[in-house]
């Protein structure tokens, strides 16, 4: 090559003037990647960023509301709690005043039986002692005078005087009796 | 042209050979059609600009075709990457009204950076936007959205409002300041949007090469093999330094495409 051809060739270059054909090359090359990735591939993955993003912030967003759920759940639960202790202090109480009073009232019902008993126990030792008295004034009686007969020898005939004597014998008896313990008093 | 170049430093053109160093030049830039259809060339950087189109809508497809809710390692690294540019880039500049800006700025991010990576990847060792159509063509996408967003939010009037007065500034600066806007903002931003990037990786491809052959042209039995070694080391430090410089032109124009996004959706002031 002849230095004229090499210069010639270097003026016929510029690196400054761009060259239509590469500038065309070029661009259609620029419009392709553009193309595609525009039209296809950042949308295709935007959209999954965007899902990411969605997932990670609705994970976020889900523990929070079970954490929510969950102190709610819990704070209901000691209230129940706190209700249950109640009611059971409650139950105890109202179970010890019923306790009191059903003693109370059994005792009252054991006084009163008993009284009822030793009314009933006085009232059979009164009749007893009335029905022995009776038995006792008559055998008495017929004992003092079956004995007065026998020593005196002679027959009492006479039943009202007999019956007189006797009587006034035995309340002779009973005041003494009763005059006898009135002293002991 | 660049053939010849590497053809004569292969066929053995060392320094002690008496051999003169066969630097680099704009000749690098130049390749020979691949097959020319109806007059036009096709050549090796319109190959690799098709070949990195499909690596990134390859990559995304792979990555999203079929997203799932819990992502794979592809899916991962592809949400990052998808993430960074919009959060940290589009979003952070533009604000909420930036979300219908994503996807074209994220295509532009990634199909920029690919371009720029082919300068070291091997066999395509060339970065694309060291081409000026590439960046020029990006540019002219970016400008059109600029023009049509500004004048489409604030009508024609408010449109050269918008994009020539100034707020806060005293009547008379005005009369140096407007002229001034006006051909920064309309003819400027576009213009240094398309050279910054590109001449970054023309810079940067060149400092490669001249190492690179540099190396290989000081490689002999004397002590030019202890000058190639530095060479050879300097040039594998610049493709490390490149990898970055890739990552930032390719921030750079996407960043720079959303402030003027942002500008034209500003509120009249």
């Amino acid at each position: 090559m002849t230095p004229e051809v090499l210069l010639a060739a270097e003026e016929k270059m510029n690196p400054l003037l761009p060259a239509w054909p590469e500038v065309i090359i070029g661009l259609l090359c620029f419009f392709i990647v553009f193309g595609l990735l525009g039209k296809k591939l950042l949308p295709s993955i935007e959209k999954v960023l965007e899902e990411r993003r969605d997932a990670i912030e609705g994970g976020m967003k889900r523990a929070e509301t079970a954490q929510a759920e969950a102190q709610a759940l819990l704070e209901q639960y000691r209230a129940e709690l706190a209700e249950a202790r109640h009611e059971a202090a409650r139950i105890t109480e109202h179970a010890r005043e019923q306790g009191a009073v059903l003693i109370a009232e059994m005792r009252e019902e054991g006084q009163r039986q008993r009284e009822a008993i030793v009314a009933a126990g006085h009232a059979q030792i009164d009749a007893d002692k009335k029905q022995a008295t009776a038995a006792l004034r008559q055998d008495v009686g017929s004992l003092a005078s079956q004995l007065a007969s026998r020593i005196v020898g002679e027959s009492l005939e006479d039943h009202a005087r007999q019956s007189g004597v006797i009587d006034r014998f035995l309340d002779e008896l009973e005041s003494k009796a009763a005059a006898a313990q009135g002293a002991a008093k | 042209m660049g053939a010849d170049v590497q053809l004569a430093s292969e066929a053995g053109c060392h320094f002690d050979s008496g051999c003169g160093f066969p630097a680099p030049g704009l000749n690098e830039f130049d390749f020979k059609p691949i097959f020319t259809v109806g007059g036009v060339d096709f050549n090796k950087p319109m190959l690799l600009s098709i070949i990195c189109a499909l690596l990134v809508v390859g990559f995304f497809w792979a990555a999203f075709a079929k997203p799932k809710l819990l992502p794979g390692k592809l899916q991962l690294v592809g949400e990052i990457g998808y993430d960074f540019v919009k959060r940290s880039i589009v979003l952070e500049t533009i604000g909420k009204k930036g979300e219908k800006y994503v996807p074209m700025l994220v295509s532009m991010f990634f199909f920029v950076w690919i371009m720029n990576i082919m300068s070291i990847i091997p066999f395509a060792q060339f970065p694309v936007a060291s081409k000026i159509a590439f960046p020029a063509g990006l540019a002219l996408v970016v400008w059109i959205t600029y023009m049509s967003l500004t004048f489409k939010k604030h009508g024609f009037v408010g449109g050269m409002k918008n994009l020539c007065w100034p707020s806060g500034i005293p009547g008379w600066v005005m009369f140096i300041l407007v002229p001034i806007e006006f051909f920064s903002n309309i003819f400027v931003r576009p213009f240094t949007l398309a050279v910054r990037a590109f001449a970054n990786m023309f810079a940067g491809h060149l400092l490669i090469v001249v190492f690179s052959v540099a190396s290989w042209y000081l490689l002999s039995p004397t002590i030019g093999a202890l000058y190639g070694s530095v060479s050879f080391v300097v040039a594998v430090g610049l493709t490390a330094f490149e990898l970055l410089v890739q990552f930032l032109q390719a921030y750079i124009f996407v960043m720079l495409a959303s402030s003027y996004i942002a500008g034209a959706l500003e509120e009249a002031h």
